[in-house]
C-alpha cells in the first residue's frame, strides 16, 4: 500500500523537478502580479527581455550570477559536511577588507594582474577567518553554526560600518565609502566574451571575476569529489557515526570546511568591489549571501547545478529591475516577492512535488515492466 | 476472571524486507499481568506499537474487551483505554509532574480550572495505587524511578484500563524495579490489565501471570508463568535449532595479540555500560561474547576500536598500549593492525549514499595506495574494489553502484572485504550476520574461520547464540556490563541462556 519505491532517472531528478518547481513559482508570482491589476504576461516578457534581450542585460545578469555562484558554492561546501553556513553575507562583507586594502595600497604602483591575485588571496583569507570562529565554536563547543553565523552577520555589519565611516572614508567626504581605485584596481570587463555573438555589454559591470567563479566551481568539484579531504567531508556530512568509525577527526573537518566555505563567500567581494564600484561601499553584498542558500539548494549542492541556479537568480535580479522600471505599478518590493516565491518553491519546498513525481514514474516503470509478459500460464 | 482484555488476531507487519510481525495471535486476560518476552528484534516493540497506534498492521484485527477496535493512532488507543509507558520517557523535562500529567487533556484553554481538577484527581490516583509523587516537582529533578511513575500516572489519568510497559526496568536500579513490581501488583489488584515487555527472564518469573514468547517476528508460545521455568523460556526465546554446520578444526591459540584489563565505559547519560571488563585474545582463536543485546556489548566494541572514550582500563594491541581513555582514534588503530566490522553496518560501517568503491576505502582512505598526493586515485580505488567484489562474490558486481542499493548480505560483504583484506592482526566483529540472507551467512562464517586459521585473533560479538556457539573457541557471557562467565562453546544452550539472563548461579537455578 505504501508508495512504490523507485530511483528517478537523472533527467527527472536534476531537470524536470527543478523546472516544475520553477514553473509553479512563476505561476504564483503571476497571480500576485494579476492581483495588483497588471498583466503577468507583460511582466514575464519584460523579465526575459530585460535579462536576455540585449547585450547590456546579459552583462548585468551574469554580473549578478557571479555573486551568486560564489555564495552558492560557499553554502554547498558546508552542506556537504552537514553544516548550514548562513553567514555568507557577513563573510563576504568582511572579506571586502581583503579586497579593498590591497587595492588602496597597491593601485598606485602595480598593474591589475598583480593586485588581483593579492585581492583573491586577501578576500579568501578574511572570509575564511570570519567563518573560522563559528566553525571553531561548533567543533569545540557545540554552538550551532546556524546561530553563530547569523550573529556574525550582524557583527560584520556593524564592524564594516565602523570601518567605512571611521577608518577608510577619505577625509572630507560625506559618503561612507572608500576612495575610488586607480585604473589598476579595476578588473577588466569581459566584453570580448560576448562580442563574438554580436552583443555589446555596454555599461554592465560584467568582469573577470565571472571567470574566477567558474574556476572556483571546478575547484570545488575537484576538492569535494576527488580529494581525500573531500571524501572526509562527505563522510562527515552523510554519517558522523561512520566518520567516527573511520577515524576521521570531526573537529578538524568542521573547522576546515567552514573556512573553505568562508573563503568562497569572501571571494564574492571581488566582483562588486574590483569589478563594479571600484571602491568599497556600505552594504555592497546586498543579500547575495542569503541568495546563495537558495542557489545551493536549487543546485543540489553540485557546481553543475549551482551555475545555472545562480544564472537564474541573476535573471530575476536583472529582469526584475527592468520590470520595476517599465511597469511603475510593480514596485521594487513586488520583485522581491517574486524572488521570494522562487526561493520558496525551488529551495525550501524543493521536495514538495517529489513524492508525486516518484510515484508517477514508479507506476510508469511498473506498467512498462508488466506489459511484455504474456498472459499465458 | 476469564474475560479477555485484549485479543490480537493474525497481526502481520512488514517494514520493507523485514517481516517484523508474522501472523501474531495473542489473548490477554483481564486483570492479569501478561509478560511478552523475546530477544531484541523479535518484534515485541513493533507489536506493542501497533496496539498503541503508532503503526498500522498490514493485516489482522485487534479486539479490546471483546469488541473489534480499529486503532488508528495513540488517541484512539487512549480512548479505548490503552495506556503505554515507553522505554524512553515521553515527558517534558522542565514541566512539573502535574503539568505533564494533564498535557494534552487540559479540558480548556484557560488552565486554572483544569489544574485544580487534575490536582485532585492526581491525589486520588496516588492514594489508590500508592504512586506517591510530588505534583509540583520538576521532572528533570526527579530520579528515573519517579519519572517512570509519572508516566504511569499519566496513563491512569487518561483512564487507562490496559497498561503497556515497554522494557520498564531497563533504566531502573534493582530497588526501583522491585518497587515498580509492587505498583504493578497493586494495579492488578484494582483490576487493571498489564502488558509487560521485557527480555529479562527473572522479571517475568517474578511478576507475571502468563507469558508469551516471541522469536523472529513470531509468537512461538504462551505459558502460564507458574507452570513454566526459566530454562524453558530461555529455550523458547533463543530457539533451539541445530547448530549451523561450520567446518572448523580445533584452534591452536598462540601468543596474546589483544588484551583488555578493567575496562569501564560510560554512556552519555552517565550510566556505566561496561563495568570492569577484562579478557584477552590470542592469535588463532575466536572468542565469542554472548549476551542479550543492550548489556554493554556495543559500548565495549566502540571503546576498544577507538570510537568511544572509556572511563578507565588498559588495552594492549600486540603488546603496545591503546589510549582508550584518551585520544585513540580508529584510523590510528587500523594502521596498527586492528580491523573492525561494526555492529551497525548501515550507520557506522558504510555510508549508504556513497558508491561501493568509496565505501571500500572507508577508514583506509589515508592509505597512499588509494591516493595521488592529496587527490583520490579513483582508478586504483575502483580497481581495488573490483578485486574485492570478485573475491567476496559481491553482487551486483558494480563498484560504482550506490551502496544503499545492495542487499544486506552484500553490504556486509563490502564491510568484511574491506576489513579482512587488510590482513589485520586482530579482527573485531559485531553482529556479522544481522539482517543477512542465509546464503551469505555461510560465506561469512567461513571467512571468519579462515581468518582464525591464518593466525588472527578474532573477537566475535553476536546476539545469535547459535552463531557464537558454532564459531567461537571460547565463549564469554556478558550481562549488565560485566563478563559473568566463560564457557566452552559446547556448553548447553540452556546454561548459556541463563547466564545471559543474569541468573548468576546457573547450577543452582537449574535444579
Amino acid at each position: 500500500m505504501s508508495a512504490p519505491y523507485a530511483k528517478l532517472p537523472a533527467w527527472v531528478d536534476y531537470g524536470l523537478i527543478p523546472l516544475i518547481n520553477l514553473a509553479v513559482a512563476f505561476l504564483v508570482a503571476g497571480l500576485v502580479v494579476l492581483a495588483v491589476g497588471q498583466s503577468p504576461l507583460r511582466a514575464a516578457s519584460l523579465l526575459i527581455e530585460g535579462a536576455f534581450g540585449y547585450g547590456e542585460g546579459i552583462g548585468f545578469t551574469l554580473y549578478y550570477a557571479t555573486n551568486f555562484i560564489f555564495t552558492g558554492l560557499a553554502v554547498a561546501v558546508a552542506f556537504h559536511c552537514g553544516l548550514f553556513n548562513i553567514g555568507g553575507e557577513g563573510q563576504a562583507y568582511v572579506a571586502g577588507l581583503g579586497v579593498v586594502l590591497p587595492c588602496l595600497w597597491l593601485d598606485q604602483f602595480a598593474p591589475w594582474y598583480v593586485i588581483f591575485p593579492v585581492a583573491i588571496l586577501g578576500s579568501a583569507l578574511v572570509g575564511a577567518s570570519w567563518a573560522l570562529i563559528p566553525g571553531w565554536l561548533q567543533a569545540k563547543r557545540g554552538s550551532h553554526v546556524v546561530i553563530t553565523t547569523i550573529m556574525f552577520n550582524f557583527i560584520a555589519s556593524s564592524l564594516m560600518v565602523y570601518v567605512l565611516v571611521d577608518v577608510l572614508k577619505p577625509a572630507g567626504s560625506m559618503a561612507p565609502q572608500t576612495r575610488k581605485f586607480a585604473e589598476s584596481g579595476q578588473l577588466p570587463r569581459l566584453d570580448w566574451l560576448l562580442s563574438p555573438f554580436g552583443l555589446d555589454i555596454g555599461g554592465a559591470p560584467f568582469n573577470l571575476s565571472f571567470l574566477l567563479a567558474l574556476v572556483m566551481a571546478f575547484v570545488v568539484w575537484v576538492v569535494i569529489w576527488r580529494t581525500r579531504l573531500g571524501y572526509e567531508i562527505r563522510t562527515m556530512g552523510h554519517s558522523p557515526t561512520a566518520a567516527a568509525y573511520a577515524g576521521i577527526r570531526e573537529h578538524r573537518i568542521i573547522i576546515i570546511t567552514m573556512m573553505m566555505s568562508g573563503a568562497l563567500a569572501g571571494m564574492m567581494a571581488l566582483n562588486p568591489i574590483m569589478g563594479d564600484q571600484h571602491s568599497m561601499q556600505l552594504d555592497f553584498v546586498g543579500g547575495a549571501g542569503f541568495v546563495g542558500i537558495a542557489v545551493a539548494l536549487m543546485g543540489r549542492s553540485h557546481p553543475a547545478g549551482i551555475i545555472p541556479a545562480a544564472i537564474l537568480f541573476g535573471v530575476l535580479y536583472q529582469g526584475g529591475a527592468e520590470i520595476s522600471f517599465e511597469m511603475p505599478e510593480i514596485s521594487r518590493d513586488m520583485i522581491t516577492i517574486i524572488q521570494g516565491l522562487v526561493i520558496l518553491f525551488a529551495g525550501a519546498l524543493e521536495n514538495m512535488f517529489r513524492p508525486a513525481i516518484t510515484t508517477f514514474f514508479a507506476t510508469l516503470g511498473a506498467a512498462r515492466a508488466a506489459r511484455p509478459q504474456p498472459a499465458a500460464e | 476472571m476469564s474475560e479477555t482484555a485484549i485479543e490480537l488476531k493474525g497481526i502481520d507487519k512488514r517494514f520493507g524486507l523485514v517481516h517484523a510481525n508474522k501472523n501474531i495471535n495473542l489473548s490477554v486476560r483481564k486483570g492479569t499481568i501478561h509478560g511478552i518476552i523475546g530477544e531484541n528484534g523479535a518484534g515485541k516493540s513493533t507489536l506493542m506499537s501497533i496496539l498503541y497506534g503508532f503503526y498500522q498492521a498490514d493485516s489482522g484485527d485487534i479486539f479490546v474487551d471483546g469488541k473489534k477496535t480499529v486503532i488508528r493512532d495513540p488517541n484512539t488507543a487512549i480512548a479505548a483505554g490503552i495506556g503505554m509507558v515507553h522505554q524512553h520517557f515521553m515527558l517534558v523535562e522542565n514541566f512539573t509532574v502535574l503539568e505533564n500529567v494533564m498535557l494534552g487533556v487540559e479540558d480548556s484553554q484557560i488552565l486554572t480550572a483544569g489544574i485544580a481538577k487534575a490536582r485532585q484527581e492526581l491525589k486520588r490516583l496516588e492514594h489508590e495505587y500508592e504512586l506517591e509523587v510530588d505534583p509540583d516537582a520538576i521532572i528533570e529533578e526527579l530520579p528515573v524511578g519517579l519519572q517512570q511513575r509519572v508516566e504511569i500516572l499519566k496513563a491512569l489519568y487518561r483512564g487507562a484500563e490496559i497498561l503497556i510497559l515497554d522494557e520498564p526496568t531497563g533504566v531502573l536500579t534493582p530497588a526501583e524495579a522491585d518497587h515498580l513490581f509492587r505498583i504493578l501488583e497493586q494495579l492488578k489488584a484494582q483490576g487493571k490489565t498489564i502488558l509487560l515487555i521485557t527480555h529479562k527472564l527473572r522479571e517475568i518469573m517474578a511478576v507475571t501471570d502468563e507469558v508469551s514468547v516471541m522469536r523472529r517476528g513470531e509468537m512461538v508460545a504462551t505459558r502460564t508463568t507458574a507452570e513454566t521455568s526459566v530454562e524453558e523460556l530461555a529455550e523458547l526465546m533463543v530457539g533451539r535449532r541445530v547448530l549451523l554446520r561450520v567446518d572448523k578444526g580445533p584452534a591452536s591459540p598462540g601468543e596474546v595479540l589483544f588484551s583488555v584489563e578493567n575496562l569501564t565505559v560510560r554512556d552519555s547519560r552517565g550510566v556505566d555500560m561496561v563495568k570492569d571488563v577484562s579478557f584477552e585474545l590470542r592469535a588463532g582463536e575466536i572468542v565469542g561474547i554472548a549476551g542479550v543485546a543492550g548489556n554493554g556489548q556495543s559500548e565495549l566494541l566502540q571503546a576498544i576500536t577507538g570510537i568511544r572514550r572509556a572511563v578507565r582500563g588498559k588495552v594492549l594491541l600486540q603488546g603496545e598500549p591503546i589510549h582508550v581513555t584518551g585520544k585513540a582514534d580508529a584510523a590510528e588503530l587500523r594502521q596498527r593492525g586492528l580491523a573492525h566490522v561494526p555492529e551497525d553496518r548501515q550507520h557506522m560501517g558504510l555510508v549508504l549514499k556513497f558508491d561501493e568503491s568509496e565505501n571500500s576505502i572507508l577508514g583506509y582512505h589515508w592509505d597512499p595506495k588509494y591516493l595521488n598526493g592529496v587527490f583520490l586515485n579513483i582508478e586504483a580505488i575502483r580497481k581495488d574494489a573490483a578485486a574485492k567484489i570478485e573475491k567476496y562474490d559481491i553482487r551486483p558486481p558494480n563498484p560504482r553502484l550506490k551502496t544503499a542499493n545492495f542487499s544486506g548480505g552484500n553490504q556486509q560483504k563490502i564491510v568484511l572485504a574491506r576489513e579482512m583484506e587488510r590482513d589485520p592482526a586482530v579482527l573485531i566483529i559485531g553482529q556479522p550476520t544481522r539482517g543477512v540472507d542465509v546464503g551469505a551467512i555461510e560465506f561469512i562464517h567461513k571467512r571468519i574461520i579462515e581468518m582464525r586459521d591464518a593466525g588472527k585473533a578474532v573477537l566475535l560479538v553476536s546476539v545469535e547464540l547459535d552463531e557464537i556457539r558454532s564459531l567461537s573457541d571460547r565463549v564469554l557471557v556478558m550481562f549488565d556490563g560485566r563478563i559473568v562467565g566463560e564457557r566452552s562453546p559446547e556448553t548447553g544452550e540452556g546454561e548459556l541462556g541463563l547466564l545471559m539472563a543474569g541468573v548468576e548461579d546457573v547450577r543452582e537455578a537449574a535444579e
